[in-house]
């Protein structure tokens, strides 16, 4: 597959990096001109997985997190979030609704988040390893009446 | 930033800006420390000025129902912006009947 744009991006697993991993994708899928409700649930979506890479893939210490991005010709986002830490060991149970291991303020429903905001989510997680989930979305291409 | 008032026992918590892991975390502790010292009869989360939020604000909710349960005390959410409701829909918060 071909690729009009692609981008890579590592940080420290610290939860004030929320809001950046959030909005450097969301600037990188500007150009494909998504609308607010589309940009809306890919920061939720990217939320979603850094939060897990930290609270979950790093919870016992420091770690870095990795994001790549590409844009497809047809104007699909692929991105991929991936930590080094714990993994997990049984991938299926844990994209169950409502199924947590953090305790009480974990919701359980990042996984339930990402799959209805995107087109796609997979995941791949070796214990010990690590944990990688890959999102895509395709961004609808918008008539623009005012330009030709 | 995050403005919290009382009245007639019931506390009305009023949330701003970008709702992550990250700023729940400091928004529970002040929510629950000062629970604990009124107890309210009723607490009152207010989205109005909320303009992001991933499934870390449901947990403040969940959390906060937990909370005013163990002191006896009721939840509710009020004024969930039109661009959150994909999100409260997705939660079930709605069987627990702490929205509004
Ligand atoms: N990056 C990760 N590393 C290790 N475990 C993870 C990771 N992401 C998710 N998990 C596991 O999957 C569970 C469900 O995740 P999620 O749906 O986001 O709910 P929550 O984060 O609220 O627990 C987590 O409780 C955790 O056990
Ligand atoms: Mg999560």
């Amino acid at each position: 597959m071909t690729y009009t744009n692609e981008m890579k991006l590592s940080f420290s697993a610290k939860s004030v990096n929320e809001s950046f991993a959030r909005t450097a994708v969301s600037s990188f899928v500007l150009p494909l001109d998504p609308t607010i409700a589309e940009l809306t649930e890919i920061k939720t979506a990217i939320s979603e997985a850094v939060t897990n890479c930290i609270v979950h893939g790093y919870k016992h210490g420091e770690g870095t997190i990795y994001i790549e991005a590409k844009i497809t010709e047809s104007g699909k986002l692929i991105v991929k979030i991936r930590d080094k830490g714990y993994g997990i060991p049984d991938i299926k149970s844990a994209m169950e609704p409502l199924f947590t291991t953090g305790g009480e303020e974990q919701a359980g429903l990042g996984f339930t988040v990402m799959q209805n905001f995107m087109d796609k989510v997979s995941v791949r997680s070796k214990p010990m390893k690590g944990t990688a989930v890959t999102m895509e979305k395709h961004i609808v291409r918008h008539l623009k009446n005012d330009r030709a | 930033m995050l403005k919290i008032q009382s009245e007639n026992q019931v506390m009305t918590a009023e949330l701003s800006g970008e709702l992550d892991h990250h700023r729940c975390a400091v928004i529970r502790k002040k929510i629950d420390m000062l629970t604990e010292q009124e107890r309210p009869r009723m607490l009152r989360l207010d989205f109005s000025g909320v303009q992001f939020m991933d499934s870390s604000g449901i947990g403040l909710v969940m959390g906060r129902y937990r909370q005013m349960s163990l002191i006896g005390g009721k939840l509710m959410v009020i004024n969930i912006p039109p661009h959150l409701k994909n999100l409260f829909r997705l939660s079930g918060l709605g069987a627990l009947g702490v929205l509004e």
